[in-house]
């Protein structure tokens, strides 16, 4: 109970982080991008931030390897490069600028009830499901 | 420049790297948005402990706006997006997200905050992309 709690307010902290950073703002994340242009560096900041903190709270996590609540902590072991993870960044990098919103910041702006998020986030799910049942089937 | 925000989005980002590592500290979890929510969706032989952690993570993030607004003006979001961009955005996030096993959040924060090269060249290929993209959409089209 204790942990479900724990984790639903990890979740609030991390859209009120998104929404007090300006990523929940496409415009100004298309700012971001536009680095040719009127380019506003603000969201850099955002990584610089996370990663600040994220250093330690990943550092403790790979050194105890066990939660607050004894239980293991599997993190990701992959380290092999494949090009599905460079392809496949490329293309979501390319849906991040047409629309300004990446899968958290069109979460919480569905949530503040967006139509426009609506839509991302809908079309992004069945972009999701179309990866994950068709085109893995496809490969094998 | 007159944009230009880098205290707020700092703070932001403290947040969010807080919200990641309380998730990995207290659940063991990735705070990896996109593997979140399609984890979700996988409905086969899938224990109700998969889901349940997920559910409860991505409903703070649909509250975060009203809990928000309690306290202080909630800042607009602008999207000049047409709804079939929005579209398009959308299927190729999604699908590009789960081809390349993680988005912003996975790669760009969690990722990174473990010093993973992998996420490191995702993060520097889903920025190129972006850069590469805006550029052409607002300087050449």
């Amino acid at each position: 109970m204790m942990k479900n709690m724990i984790i639903l307010i990890a979740g609030v902290i991390f859209g009120i982080g998104l929404i007090l950073s300006g990523m929940t703002n496409p415009s100004k994340v298309i700012g971001f991008l536009n680095i040719m242009g009127n380019w506003d560096p603000s969201l850099a900041f955002v990584m610089l931030g996370a990663i600040l903190v994220g250093v330690f709270g990943f550092r403790k996590a790979e050194k105890t390897n066990t939660t607050l609540f004894n239980e293991p902590i599997h993190l990701p072991e992959k380290t092999h490069i494949t090009k599905e993870l460079i392809i496949g960044s490329f293309i979501f990098g390319a849906g991040w600028a047409l629309a300004g919103f990446c899968p958290g910041p069109a979460i919480v702006a569905l949530g503040a009830g967006y139509r426009e998020a609506i839509i991302f986030v809908v079309t992004m799910l069945l972009g999701m499901l179309i990866h994950d049942n068709f085109y893995e089937k496809l490969k094998k | 420049m007159e944009n230009f925000t880098p205290i707020q989005s700092l703070i932001g980002g403290l947040l969010i790297g807080l919200s990641a590592s309380i998730l990995v500290l207290s659940s063991g979890k990735i705070a990896g948005i996109s593997g979140i929510v399609a984890g979700l969706m996988q409905f086969k032989n899938t224990p109700k402990h998969h889901y349940l952690w997920r559910v409860l993570f991505i409903t703070g993030l649909l509250i975060s706006s009203y809990l928000y607004a309690l306290f202080t003006p909630l800042p607009v979001s602008e999207i000049s997006a047409s709804y079939s961009t929005l579209v398009i955005a959308g299927l190729l996030v999604g699908f590009g997200t789960r081809m390349g096993a993680g988005c912003t959040s996975g790669h760009g924060i969690c990722g990174l905050s473990r010093l993973s090269l992998r996420s490191l060249l995702a993060t520097m290929s889903f920025m190129l992309s972006g850069f590469v993209v805006t550029y052409l959409l607002i300087h050449v089209i």
